[in-house]
């Protein structure tokens, strides 16, 4: 069905430097990808993974973008010049989607490559039977969920035949049933085309059983171990897992808790939450101080919405949120603080840090919650310079916080709410897209946090999150909840 | 309007859906500069009575059009109040107050005025609430040969309007999670604005390159999943344009009311 043959991929001293950056993002790499070889990609957080499938896939830019050195090569042609027969999935479902309706957006890239319109529609068909997405074509692709998004992308580079599949966290931003539904896809795709395939994941345990090779790029250029995934798994299993990357059988290790309950901050009387309608009605829940509810559940039932609304950023639907202990003299409805108010009693971290970031570098966004509460340079500097350090954001204190990576936005995003000393914390997906040195680093402190008498709300897919701190669960499913404690 | 309505608007079975595109924004485009040039009452409202017996085809029933249709109502209502008040005086005057001077002259200028708004506003809303952007680029790109590259960028770029709304409403909550939204709604609106502006350059970029990767730019000719055809039915539509527009020129000159270009 899908008969292109199989590319292979020779890299010869290649590195590439980023446009205005001193030190190159990969160097020296020397690696030989052979034809139908399916390999899952690994390194340290900015190891150049993304970049070296960037540039496999044509679309590092030209000269403008970026300097490279030594060759790179996919088949026997330079891989800048490969586009069309490497198919590339990206991580973000949303900007990924070109076309309004299902059957257009993966004939777009047939469109591109010139084929004929009979042969096109034939081929639109096959691949989304491929990836298993049973929908009309004239389904609108914005009322598709994100793992749909993600299967959409990839049936769309699959009708183009690729001999080479790249895929760059593809499974980064979805709930778990996401994940499994898009890497079955996958599975199934690489299985009747035999193209070959290279992953980029930090979720190294759901990719394990697909691919039959791993290579681990160095930090700085490299590559540090390169056999079957039981080989490198033997041999290197242990430094990887050091070296920060995501081990099966090597779980970061869960930090001590005190865990010793103190007052009540918050708590709810039959809330109902939503945007215009209810997601989930009589939520009956309390946040304790030193206590870590973990708020979990599939995409679009409501989690992120009942964050919003605890943390007093959005009305409720229905029911009564009270603060306790929180209020300090304030009212009982958080929604009805002021800003300032509200951010030395309640930080919430948002799912996407972007939209928290109000200035121009790391440290003059960790300074703006210790101004808009009156504090002295010196308290401010007092306060921000263990945070920078803590959460290993030193080095980036000049940065522009959209120039960072995933990892780093999403704990520069904790610190900037910690600054303002809140006692609650409500945190939507605190651990996305860390290592797992920087995931364990973060759940320490966190731990502490918990210790020295903070309440913790977090809403999050991250299982190891919800064992290593959750003294209760709230699971969440479409329209109903069910309330868990998670104390042995 | 959700931008979901705009993007894939309700299909439907009448022949006005399955009209391309391009014949309807011709015809809007023949309507409208024909009635531009002057402002009078009669060749606008022998435009409208013909466009009244139009829209009876449109497959809009008589709620969407009132919905559809509103804000060129408003806007027409407000032109011609405006004009009826503070209009150009002449003949008898009727009401006066401080800057305030109705005579009649200004009544028969926010007449027309207000016909002429809405012949010119009215059949492109009706026209264009049955256009599919995927539809219409289609036309433009293989009917008119415009540069696919452009067209296609542009309603790559149209999708992302949609994610603006949920962007711009988390812009704001988390202006006040970080503890900025007490003061200055101004600065807060503007600095809000700059950061929208941001995420969607981000975005922007991230779909272009998803967009590349799928050979989008390339040297090869494109081929079109989707023909855009011009036919009979396309040209009829052009025809009745001209028609309308003749109709209403023709009466207005014979009547000696044409004045060329707003009554100068």
């Amino acid at each position: 069905m899908f008969s292109e043959t199989p590319l292979s991929i020779d890299a010869r001293g290649w590195g590439w430097r980023h446009a205005g950056r001193a030190g190159w993002a990969l160097r020296g790499l020397d690696l030989r990808i052979e034809p139908g070889e399916r390999v899952l990609l690994l390194g340290a957080s900015g190891a150049g993974k993304s970049t070296l499938v960037h540039a496999l896939a044509g679309v590092l830019g030209g000269e403008e973008e970026g300097e490279s050195e030594g060759r790179l090569f996919v088949d026997d042609t330079d891989a800048a010049r490969a586009r069309g027969r490497v198919g590339l999935v990206l991580q973000d479902p949303d900007s990924q989607v070109v076309l309004a309706r299902v059957g257009d957006d993966v004939a777009f890239g047939c469109e591109n490559m010139g084929v004929s319109r009979d042969e096109i529609w034939s081929r639109v068909e096959q691949s989304l039977r491929a990836v298993g997405l049973d929908v009309p074509l004239a389904h609108p692709t914005s009322a598709l969920s994100g793992g749909q998004k993600q299967r959409l992308a990839l049936a769309g580079v699959l009708a183009m035949r690729p001999g080479l599949l790249l895929l760059d966290e593809p499974t980064a931003n979805l709930d778990p049933h996401g994940v499994i539904e898009v890497r079955d896809a996958v599975a199934r795709v690489v299985e009747q085309s035999g193209s070959t395939l290279v992953v980029v994941e930090h979720r190294v345990d759901v990719w394990w059983p697909t691919v039959d090779r791993v290579v681990v790029l160095a930090p700085g250029g490299g590559v540090l171990a390169d056999g079957t995934p039981d080989e490198v798994l033997r041999r290197e299993g242990a430094n990887l897992a050091a070296s920060g990357v995501w081990v099966p059988g090597h779980p970061p290790k869960h930090p001590a808790r005190l865990r010793r309950p103190g007052g009540t901050l918050l708590h709810t009387e039959a809330l109902a939450v939503g945007r215009s309608t209810a997601l989930q009605s009589d939520i009956d829940i309390v946040a304790r101080a030193g206590e870590c509810m973990a708020l979990t559940g599939p995409n679009g039932v409501g989690k992120t919405t009942l964050g919003l609304t605890l943390g007093g950023l959005l009305p409720a639907i229905d029911g009564r949120l009270v603060a306790g202990a929180l209020r300090r003299g304030l009212g009982t409805d958080p929604l009805r603080w002021k800003s300032r108010e509200l951010v030395t009693r309640i930080g919430s971290v948002f799912q996407d840090p972007e939209h928290q970031f109000v200035s121009g570098t790391v440290a003059g966004e960790l300074a703006v919650g210790a101004r808009a509460i009156g504090l002295s340079e010196h308290e401010t500097a007092r306060r921000v310079d263990p945070l920078l350090e803590r959460l290993r954001l030193g080095h980036l204190a000049a940065a522009n916080p959209f120039t960072l990576s995933g990892g780093e936005k999403r704990r520069l995003s904790v610190a900037t709410v910690l600054v303002t000393r809140p006692p609650l914390l409500v945190l939507d997906e605190p651990t996305f897209g860390q290592d797992s040195r920087t995931w364990a680093e973060l759940v320490a402190f966190l731990a502490e946090l918990l210790d020295e008498g903070s309440s913790l709300i977090a809403v999050t897919h991250d299982v190891h999150l919800v064992d290593a701190l959750a003294d209760a669960e709230l699971r969440m499913w479409q329209a109903d909840h069910a309330l868990e404690s998670r104390v042995p | 309007m959700r931008a979901d309505d705009i993007l894939t608007p309700t299909a439907g079975t009448r022949t006005i859906y399955r009209i391309n595109p391009v014949a309807k924004l011709a015809a809007a485009a023949v309507i409208g500069i024909a009635l531009v040039f002057s402002l009078d009452w009669v060749s606008a409202s022998v435009a409208l009575a013909c466009e009244g017996v139009l829209f009876l085809f449109a497959g809009l029933g008589p709620r969407r059009f009132v919905r559809r249709t509103l804000p060129v109502t408003i806007a027409a209502v407000f032109a011609a109040g405006t004009i009826l008040l503070y209009g150009r005086a002449s003949g008898a005057s009727r009401w006066r107050f401080l800057l305030v001077n109705v005579t009649d002259g200004s009544i028969e200028l926010s007449v027309a005025t207000l016909l002429k708004v809405l012949a010119i506003g009215l059949p492109a809303v009706v026209l264009f609430v049955t256009v599919d952007p995927t539809d219409l680029a289609d036309g433009l790109a293989q009917v008119l040969r415009l540069p696919s590259r452009f067209v296609l960028g542009a309603l790559g770029g149209l999708r992302l309007v949609g994610l603006f709304a949920d962007d711009w409403k988390s812009l704001e909550l988390a202006r006040r999670a970080r503890g900025i939204a007490d003061s200055g709604r101004l600065r807060r609106f503007a600095g809000q604005a700059f950061a929208l502006l941001v995420l969607s350059i981000r975005r922007g970029s991230k779909l272009a390159t998803a967009m590349e990767a799928r050979g989008f730019g390339s040297s090869i000719p494109r081929s079109w999943a989707r023909e855009s055809r011009f036919g009979a039915r396309d040209w009829m539509l052009v025809a009745i344009s001209f028609g309308v527009a003749s109709a209403a020129i023709s009466t207005s000159v014979l009547t000696g009311n044409w004045n060329f270009l707003a009554g100068a």
